[in-house]
């Protein structure tokens, strides 16, 4: 079941496949490929962890980039949105 | 017989503390003095029933009550089941409990199994949006606030009694994390307080209910001293808890200076020496002993290992902690990050070189955990 309406979904340049991952892998995973998109690019990690939707947001803040919110994977999985600042 | 006193390196003492020196004696003594049922009109039984009385009148002189508003309960969970839940069946405008989104589990669990639930939530340092649960308290339905003097995990106070509630809506304060250490805050109905926070032994919890709050037993009755309670009263441990309840309070305004100090520098040097860490919680208006920060890309049980390792004997909100796989919702409702979370809480006697010692550890332990992952 998807959580929300694909119209909903993030046009992403980099989706981070993070779904078996558990705290704190997939901002890990977030950090390693920040540099894979260009500044100003969308950056995805799909996870499972319930702490990712907490961390996510709060990596942005402490590492002054921007999150741009939630939507779902293809697979309903939720799914993190930032982009790329510096 | 010297008294007990903190294991070194220990640093969780929000978790439990070891019993007070003023304890000790007493609990030795009255273990020999008050064995036998208050209730029985023999010696022994008037022994036990002094006994038990005593530890009542101290312990509303600690807390500036009176001594019929309280009631020892078999743990600090069954006096916030107790005094939320009574104070739910006690209305006569419903069964909703608006709290805030950061009170400790006791009082979600209460919630979830007697009465409906209305959450309000938290500014980024833990403090409860007042206008809002003010709000809540209003709606039709409501039947208690129930709002926690200070939270456990990340030390914020909360402005209990600082906000109007119409006067058939009572407000619940869930007091563990402060009992002893901060005064009683004003403008509750009903409190709880649990003895192995403040260095009495396990097992004894205090329900505080005011004298004209409309308080109903949410659970079966018994026939025992108090009406509130249920159970043979524990008198050897009420005893003893009441003991450490005074010997804290005596001594809570220079034990609080020098703790909140001590926090003072861990928050300080924390912050300057852990590259990517987020010290959370109100820096000031805040519990005396206690402090959280979350370590980014650190996962939060090899903190807890690495560091007991060491010596140090921290608490983990961390989902990444064996126990559980949600993080916690503390951490959640103020949006810190949730992982590679420490919560330190320094006993009485935890000195500036213990301190220290773990700023010093600190830094490394962190480094080789994020090096495990390439970071």
């Amino acid at each position: 079941m998807r959580a929300w309406g694909s119209e909903m979904t993030h046009a992403v340049d980099l989706e981070l496949d993070c779904r078996e991952m558990p705290c704190p892998m997939p901002v890990i995973e977030l950090a390693r490929h920040l540099g894979d998109v260009e500044v100003g690019g969308l950056l995805a990690v799909v996870a499972r962890d319930p702490a990712a939707a907490v961390d996510v947001p709060a990596w942005c803040r402490m590492k002054q980039q921007d999150y741009v919110g939630a939507d779902a994977a293809d697979d309903g999985v939720p799914r993190y949105v930032v982009r790329r600042l510096s | 017989m010297s008294g007990a006193v903190t294991g070194e390196g220990y640093l969780d003492s929000a978790s439990a503390s070891p019993l007070h020196p003023a304890a000790r004696d007493v609990l030795l003594a009255a273990l020999d003095q008050g064995y036998a049922d208050p209730r029985r009109l023999h010696r022994a039984g008037r022994t036990s029933r002094l006994l038990l009385d005593n530890a009542r009148e101290a312990t509303a002189d600690a807390l500036g009550v009176r001594a019929d508003e309280v009631t020892f309960t078999p743990s600090g969970t069954h006096a916030v089941h107790l005094g939320l839940l009574g104070l739910v069946r006690g209305s006569r405008r419903g069964d909703v409990v608006v709290h805030s989104a950061v009170e400790h589990s006791a009082v979600g669990h209460a919630v979830a199994w007697g009465a409906t639930g209305d959450e309000v939530g938290v500014m980024g340092d833990g403090r409860v949006y007042d206008g809002d649960l003010v709000q809540g308290a209003i709606a039709p339905g409501t039947a208690v606030v129930a709002l926690q003097t200070a939270n456990h995990e990340v030390g914020t106070v909360q402005d209990v009694g600082d906000f109007e509630l119409p006067n058939d809506v009572p407000l619940f304060t869930d007091a563990r994390a402060s009992m002893g250490r901060l005064p009683l805050p004003g403008g509750w109905a009903a409190a709880a307080g649990s003895a192995h926070m403040w260095g009495g032994p396990a097992g004894v919890g205090v329900l505080l209910v005011r004298k004209r709050a409309r308080w109903r037993n949410p659970f079966p009755g018994d026939d025992r001293v108090d009406e509130r309670s249920t159970g043979f009263e524990n008198v050897p441990a009420v005893l003893a808890a009441a003991a450490a309840l005074q010997a804290v309070v005596a001594e809570r305004d220079e034990v609080n200076v020098r703790q909140h100090a001590l926090v003072d520098v861990v928050r300080r040097r924390v912050a300057a020496e852990v590259p990517d860490v987020e010290v959370v919680g109100d820096p000031d208006r805040r519990l005396p002993h206690l402090l959280t920060f979350s370590c980014l890309y650190v996962d939060g049980e090899a903190l807890v290992t690495e560091l007991d390792r060491l010596g140090f004997g921290i608490a983990s909100g961390s989902a990444c902690t064996a126990s559980t796989l949600t993080p916690s919702h503390v951490l959640e409702a103020m949006g810190v990050l949730t992982h590679g979370n420490v919560r330190l809480s320094l006993g009485r006697d935890t000195t500036r070189a213990e301190v220290d010692a773990f700023c010093d550890a600190l830094p490394g332990v962190v480094a080789e955990i994020r090096a495990r992952v390439g970071l």
